[in-house]
C-alpha cells in the first residue's frame, strides 16, 4: 500500500513535475471552458486554425530573435480577429475565412523556418510542446491570463450564450453581438497562447475539444458541460503527466490521448447516449 | 388608405427605405405605416423581401437608404424594444438549452450587460410559456420540441420581451389548421392589450380573414391598406406575378391559386 503512495507520489518531488502539473491543469480547465463554445459553434477548425497560424509569429519572432511566445501570442490574437473581420465582411463562409488565414500563417511559418540554417530545435518545443520545460514565470503568466479568461467568460456568460445560439435574436434584444463574437475569438486565442506551450502546435486542438466533447455526451446543458469538461481535462493532465513519467514518453501526447480516450470511454458508456446503452435499450426507453 | 382616425397614431414609420445584399436589390423605396394596436400582415411571395424588411426595422440589416421611426411610450421607444420572432428555419434548434432557459433570453435586452436574470424575469418567462400552453415542456430541450412547438416557444420569447410592437417572421407556416387557429387567438388577445403586431407570412387567405391591415410587398409596396382594399385581383397578381382566384364573400375573401 505504501509503496503505491510512494509511487503516486514520486513524480511530484521533482519541482520540474509539479510545475508541470500546475501548467496542464491550469490549460486543460480553461481550454475545456472555452473550448465549449467552439463545440457548440461547430467552430473545432478554428482550434486548429490558430495554433498554426500562431506558427508564423513564431517563426518571424525566431527569425528577429524576440520572444518566441510572445511573437505566437501576437500572432494568435492578430490570426483570431482577422478571422473575425474578414467573416464580418459577410462576403465569404465564416470556415473559408479560417481556412485561408490559417494557411497563410502556417505557410509563412514554414517559409521562414527553411530559411533558417542550423539548431531550431526552440521551434519544436512549440510544435510539439513542452510541458516539462516551463518555468516558473511561465506557470505564473498561464495562470493570470488564464484567470483572466475565466473571468470574462463567467461575467459575459450570458451574452455571450446568446450570442452563439442565436446572434440575430440577441442583437434584436439589444446585445452587443460584434463585441461578443470578436470577443470569444479573442478568448479562444488567449487559450491557443497559454496551451501553446504546454500542448506543442499540433495537439492544442485535442485540449479544445475533446474534455467539452466527452461532457457533452454526459449532460446535455452548458454549465455542466463546462464543469465536467473541466474535470475531464484536469484528469487527463494528471493522468497524462503519470503517464509520461512512467512510460517515458512525450507529456503532452500522454495528455491528449488520456483525453481521448475519456472521450471513447463516454462514447461507449455514456448514460442514455452511449453505443451500448442504445444497443441494450430501444430508443423510445431513452431519457 | 391609412386610417386617419387620430386615436391611431403610428407605432412604426417606414419611409423611401432600400436595402440588399452585396449590389443584389432585395427592398426598393419602401414606404409604409403601421398604427399603433393592430395587427398587420406583410405579405409577399419567397423572396419577396419580408425577411429583410423586419431586419432592417430591427436594425439587424443596415439599409442603404431610407429610415424606419419606431415610436412609443417615453423611454420605451426605440429599437431596443421591439419584440422578434426569427424565421424558425434560421435558428440552431441543435443547440443544448432548454425551452426555459431560451425563453429567458428573451429578458436578456432588459436585464442588461453582466447581470444575471432575476425571479422576475423568470416569471415573466413562465407567464410567457404558461400563455403559448408549452409550459408543460420547459424543461425540454429545444431539439426536441415539434415543429409547432418550435414556433410556440420562439412566440413565448418574444412575449417574454414585453414589447410593445412585436415582430413575427412566418409564424403560422408549417402550422396545422388547429394550431393556426390557437396562435391567431393569441394574436387577437396581444391586440386588444394594445400591442401592435406586424407578422409576415405568405398565407395570403389568413391575411385576408383575420388582419386590420396589410402591406402587400414584392420588393416594392404594392399596396397597403385594410384587406379588404388590399387583396383585389389586380393587385395580388401584381404581388404574385400570377393569378390568383379572389372569392369575396361576407366578411371574408377567400384566396387561392
Ligand atoms: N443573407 C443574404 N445574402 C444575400 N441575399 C439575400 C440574403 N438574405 C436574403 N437575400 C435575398 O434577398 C431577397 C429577399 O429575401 P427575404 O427577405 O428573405 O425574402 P422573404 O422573407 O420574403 O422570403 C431574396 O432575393 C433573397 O435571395
Ligand atoms: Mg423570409
Amino acid at each position: 500500500m505504501s509503496e503505491l503512495l510512494d509511487l503516486l507520489r514520486e513524480p511530484w518531488t521533482f519541482e520540474f513535475m509539479q510545475r508541470a502539473l500546475i501548467a496542464a491543469v491550469l490549460v486543460s480547465v480553461v481550454a475545456a471552458v472555452v473550448g465549449s463554445f467552439v463545440i457548440l459553434k461547430g467552430m473545432a477548425f478554428i482550434g486548429d486554425a490558430l495554433p498554426h497560424a500562431s506558427f508564423g509569429g513564431v517563426a518571424i519572432a525566431f527569425a528577429l530573435g524576440f520572444n518566441l511566445h510572445l511573437g505566437g501570442a501576437i500572432a494568435a490574437l492578430l490570426t483570431a480577429l482577422s478571422i473575425g473581420f474578414i467573416a464580418h465582411r459577410g462576403t465569404v463562409r465564416y470556415d473559408t475565412a479560417i481556412g485561408i488565414v490559417f494557411i497563410s500563417g502556417f505557410a509563412l511559418g514554414i517559409l521562414i523556418v527553411s530559411t533558417q540554417s542550423g539548431y531550431v530545435v526552440d521551434l519544436f518545443s512549440f510544435v510539439f510542446g513542452n510541458v516539462l520545460g516551463v518555468s516558473w514565470t511561465d506557470v505564473w503568466l498561464t495562470a493570470g491570463l488564464g484567470g483572466f479568461i475565466l473571468l470574462a467568460v463567467a461575467l459575459f456568460y450570458k451574452e455571450l450564450l446568446f450570442t452563439a445560439y442565436d446572434p440575430s435574436m440577441a442583437a434584436a434584444t439589444g446585445v452587443p453581438v460584434a463585441a461578443m463574437q470578436y470577443g470569444l475569438l479573442a478568448l479562444i486565442g488567449l487559450t491557443v497562447v497559454i496551451a501553446l506551450q504546454v500542448m506543442g502546435i499540433v495537439l492544442v486542438l485535442a485540449m479544445l475539444v475533446a474534455p467539452p466533447a466527452t461532457a457533452q455526451l454526459l449532460t446535455r446543458r452548458l454549465p455542466p458541460m463546462m464543469a465536467i469538461g473541466a474535470l475531464v481535462g484536469a484528469l487527463s493532465a494528471l493522468s497524462g503527466l503519470y503517464i509520461a513519467w512512467y512510460a517515458d514518453v512525450s507529456a503532452s501526447a500522454a495528455i491528449v490521448l488520456t483525453a481521448t480516450g475519456f472521450f471513447f470511454l463516454a462514447f461507449l458508456f455514456a448514460p442514455g447516449r452511449g453505443l451500448l446503452w442504445q444497443h441494450r435499450f430501444t430508443p423510445t426507453e431513452r431519457a | 388608405m391609412p386610417d386617419n382616425s387620430p386615436t391611431f397614431a403610428p407605432a412604426v414609420e417606414v419611409r423611401n427605405l432600400s436595402a440588399g445584399y452585396n449590389g443584389h436589390v432585395a427592398l426598393e423605396d419602401v414606404t409604409f405605416s403601421v398604427e399603433r394596436g393592430c395587427l398587420a400582415g406583410l405579405v409577399g411571395p419567397n423572396g419577396s423581401g419580408k425577411s429583410t424588411l423586419l431586419r432592417v426595422m430591427l436594425g439587424l440589416h443596415k439599409p442603404w437608404q431610407g429610415e424606419v421611426s419606431i415610436s412609443g411610450p417615453p423611454g420605451r421607444s426605440g429599437r431596443g424594444h421591439i419584440g422578434y420572432m426569427p424565421q424558425s428555419e434560421l435558428v440552431d434548434w441543435s443547440f443544448p438549452i432548454t425551452v426555459a432557459d431560451a425563453v429567458l433570453m428573451g429578458r436578456y435586452g432588459r436585464v442588461g450587460l453582466i447581470r444575471r436574470p432575476g425571479r422576475r424575469d423568470r416569471e415573466i418567462a413562465t407567464a410567457a410559456l404558461e400563455r403559448v400552453h408549452l409550459a408543460h415542456l420547459a424543461k425540454r430541450l429545444i431539439g426536441e420540441l415539434s415543429g409547432g412547438e418550435q414556433r410556440k416557444m420562439l412566440i413565448a420569447r418574444a412575449l417574454a420581451q414585453e414589447a410593445d410592437l412585436v415582430l413575427l417572421d412566418e409564424p403560422l407556416a408549417g402550422l396545422d389548421a388547429t394550431a393556426q387557429h390557437d396562435l391567431l387567438r393569441l394574436l387577437e388577445e396581444l391586440r386588444r392589450e394594445d400591442k401592435t403586431l406586424f407578422v409576415a407570412t405568405h398565407d395570403l387567405s389568413c391575411v385576408a380573414a383575420n388582419f386590420d391591415h396589410a402591406v402587400l410587398l414584392n420588393r416594392k409596396v404594392i399596396a397597403f391598406g385594410r384587406p379588404s382594399e388590399v387583396f383585389t385581383e389586380q393587385l395580388l397578381a401584381a404581388a404574385f406575378q400570377r393569378h390568383l382566384l379572389v372569392l369575396p364573400g361576407g366578411e371574408r375573401t377567400l384566396v387561392g391559386p
